[in-house]
């Protein structure tokens, strides 16, 4: 279709820029640089960007698309559904989805996000690698056979339960935190009653 | 007999008849005498812009109003880009409705500031008041929620729609007086803290009326049976938090109370759920027009289950974890879709997170024919998979694409998305409201300026060359109300070129692109009828002349300059002196 590549301006009555700027816009067809004006360089994205502005002094050249640090605005999304995916997420860190880890005889604790682990071997797997230790076979009338070290959880009632006992989503939901017990303490919780 | 000696009341039993505004207003241009006896009987007022007119004005033409919706903030503000304190405030409004409109019976506000002194002086004055909307609202308490609670004795309809509510405690829900028997939607959805549960049930079980009820996150889902069993009547219900402890009475309980619910259209909430309650709304499923897992972070195959059961849904909002199977699954069930929401569940992440992509949105244009109010974010695009879905759906009414990271091209081609969303607009004839995104040039808005003849709201980002793509825009769209627009390489000349235009919109938004200051001022000079607004919260835009503004909004008014600017905010009208005081 035909078009007109320029906008004819002196028909209209309306003079634009200021006096002396030259129209230093082309109508380029080809693919713009990522750095979308051509002349502005004081778009400078700092006031914008929230994050770290290591791309302050973008240069025209530059054709790596804006930087991945968050611009305001962008992408479009409210608020308040913002607010609540940070709701969430730091509810499940309060939750107790982000659970300290204590074994007994290691000098500090670590800290583990139960939600990475998909069942209670991926977790028991990441204990074992964690602390250096192997737990014994689970079987849900003994309980953990062949090794002095035992997980156990607290559960939200502050009861110390057996890890395993309960299915696995309920599990993450009601695990404050895990200790791997040793020894004869051990012994006691995982010995059939 | 001619029209003219038909007697007033015979005349505005007819006008009665006509309920929209523009026929409304088209009426009103007919004669004086059908001026005047239109604008007494007009009961219902819109106004897009609380700045565009003042409201003795609005009250002084049509003095026998009923219901007034205002809108305030432009709609940008959702995405932070209005710094707080820019304005949007309702209280005149409501002070001057509250000797103006005695017999008021409904407000609906969007996107403005309430006071709790405003809901108060609503419910000292207004004694037939019966609707109150506040969406997108902020600046009230509970406090101003107890007194409408307590003074408002014909309340009909409560909702706070994602607004922003402080929380002082006190149990306003408690405030309602057990006369109160006339409910029919509370929806308190957004409310951050605990309502009183038993203020609550027993406000439920006295108003036989309630066909809407939409808890807050804080009610458990333990208690949610409970209330059911007290309206199974409801036909629009939000759940509470729906996670509990897996236990088998808690699921059968809440399932047997969902299956007494026979008239539920509607289901939202949905916040943590636990995906083995989600049998529980089974029974339900059949009946369900409106669907809105928005907030549920649940996986794909449970979605699957849901969405497979509910083969009259007509709208679904999600979240992306739906992926392409699920939109297949959605394609393949509900034939009546006329709506679907698709939202983002890591949107600030890189890298995607989940298996949803362009083919999605395509299967579902293919297979559902009613399909016409789409709002997609998604990572990547074809030009071939958007002129599929446009000869797919020519019926569509509102696209709103967001490839979320900015200007991506095409991912098989690597071409800007220009022909893509060309054939949208040229297929759809009816589109009302467009969003881009996505790698694109000036031809884009070449192509909506040429076909988009009923676009009246278009929203671009990161898009355009150079002015002539503004310039398509606004000398071709003949509909177009509304235009925003945020970071493109849009100046002077497309603005100014058009100045015409912009009195025929209802606002212009557009920040980080290059209009300059000058250019605001003689725009402002120019068009007394235009509030050209400027805002910088770095300082006065005159002291920089030679950057461009960072955030320009323009609205037609009928009232001049508004007198409520705080001060990072800048008329720049007809003395070039930025402002009075």
């Amino acid at each position: 279709m035909a078009f007109e590549r320029d906008l004819n301006l002196e028909a209209t009555e309306l003079r634009l820029g200021l006096p002396g700027t030259q129209e230093s816009r082309s109508n380029k067809r080809s693919l713009p640089d990522m750095n979308i004006v051509d002349d502005q360089d004081h778009r400078s994205g700092s006031s914008r960007v929230i994050a770290n502005a290591s791309n302050a002094t973008k240069s025209e050249e530059e054709t790596t698309p804006p930087s991945k640090t968050q611009v305001v605005g962008w992408p479009p999304i409210r608020s308040y559904r913002k607010n609540s995916l940070q709701a969430k997420k730091s509810e499940a860190e309060a939750s107790g989805i982000y659970v300290k880890v204590s074994m007994d005889g290691a000098p500090y604790l670590r800290k583990i996000h139960l939600n990475i682990y998909k069942d209670y071997p991926e977790l028991l797997k990441a204990l074992e690698d964690m602390f250096k230790f192997k737990v014994g076979e689970y079987s849900e009338s003994e309980g953990y056979n062949g090794s002095e070290f035992v997980p156990t959880y607290e559960d939200k009632d502050g009861d110390w339960m057996l890890v395993g006992d309960v299915p696995w989503e309920m599990f993450i939901t009601s695990c404050k935190r895990l200790r791997v017990m040793k020894g004869s303490e051990a012994r006691g919780l995982g010995c059939a009653v | 007999m001619s029209y003219s000696s038909l007697p007033e009341d015979v005349l505005e039993h007819v006008f009665s008849f006509v309920q929209s505004d523009k026929d409304r207003n088209v009426i009103s241009l007919v004669c004086k005498s059908w001026y005047e006896i239109e604008r007494w009987c007009r009961r219902r007022i819109f106004v897009g812009n609380c700045y565009a007119v003042s409201p003795r004005m609005a009250i002084r033409r049509f003095p026998e109003v009923r219901s007034v919706e205002l809108k305030g903030k432009p709609h940008f503000a959702d995405f932070n880009l209005v710094p707080e304190g820019w304005g949007g405030y309702v209280y005149p409004w409501i002070r001057a409705m509250a000797g103006g409109y005695p017999w008021l019976e409904e407000l609906k506000l969007k996107r403005m500031v309430v006071t709790d002194e405003s809901l108060e002086l609503i419910a000292k004055s207004l004694k037939n008041f019966k609707v109150l909307v506040l969406s997108s609202c902020e600046g009230f308490s509970t406090h101003g929620l107890a007194a409408i609670a307590a003074d408002c004795k014909n309340l009909k309809e409560l909702d706070l729609w994602e607004s922003d509510v402080e929380d002082p405690s006190g149990n306003w829900l408690s405030k309602f007086p057990d006369t109160c028997t006339s409910l029919v939607s509370l929806n308190i959805a957004c409310l951050g803290s605990e309502v009183s549960f038993s203020a609550l049930e027993r406000l439920v079980v006295r108003c036989p009326n309630l066909r809407t009820l939409r808890l807050n996150r804080a009610v458990p889902l333990e208690k949610l049976a409970h209330l059911l069993r007290q309206a199974p009547q409801l036909v629009e219900l939000g759940t509470g938090t729906y996670s509990a402890d897996l236990r088998p009475d808690i699921f059968s309980n809440l399932a047997g109370a969902f299956s007494g619910c026979k008239e539920l259209k509607s289901l939202s909430g949905f916040w943590d759920v636990v995906p083995a309650y989600l049998p529980a709304v089974y029974s339900v499923c059949s009946g369900l027009t409106t669907l809105n897992l928005s907030y549920a972070t649940i996986q794909s195959p449970d979605l699957i289950k849901l969405v497979s059961q509910c083969p009259k849904l007509q709208c679904l909002w999600v979240l992306d974890y739906i992926e392409d199977s699920g939109l297949e699954a959605l394609a393949a069930t509900c034939k009546d879709l006329r709506e679907l929401r698709v939202f983002p569940s890591e949107p600030f992440g890189d890298e995607p997170n989940v298996s949803l992509t362009e083919q999605g949105l395509v299967l579902v244009s293919e297979g559902c024919p009613k399909l016409e109010s789409v709002l997609y974010f998604c990572r990547r695009m074809s030009n071939d998979a958007l002129v599929t879905i446009a000869k797919n759906r020519p019926s569509m009414i509102r696209f709103r694409l967001c490839i979320i990271d900015p200007q991506t091209p095409d991912y098989l081609t690597l071409e800007p998305l220009d022909v893509g969303f060309g054939a949208i607009v040229q297929h759809c004839k009816d589109l009302r409201r467009l969003s881009l995104s996505g790698l694109l040039t000036d031809r884009v808005f070449e192509y909506i300026g040429t076909y988009a003849k009923k676009l009246e709201m278009l929203s671009v980002a990161f898009a355009g060359e150079s002015d002539l793509g503004l310039h398509h825009v606004l000398s071709g769209c003949d509909s177009l109300r509304k235009l925003e627009i945020m970071d493109c390489p849009f100046g002077d000349k497309a603005l100014l070129a058009n100045a015409a235009k912009l009195e025929t919109m209802r606002s212009l938004w557009m920040s980080s692109c290059s209009v300059s200051f000058e250019a605001c001022k003689l725009l402002g000079q120019k068009m007394p009828r235009l509030n050209v607004e400027v805002i910088d919260e770095s300082g006065p835009p005159d002291s920089r002349p030679e950057l461009p503004v960072k955030k320009l909004y323009i609205y037609r008014t009928v009232t001049g300059r508004r007198i409520d600017m705080p001060g990072f905010v800048w008329n720049v009208g007809e003395d070039s002196a930025l402002r009075l005081s």
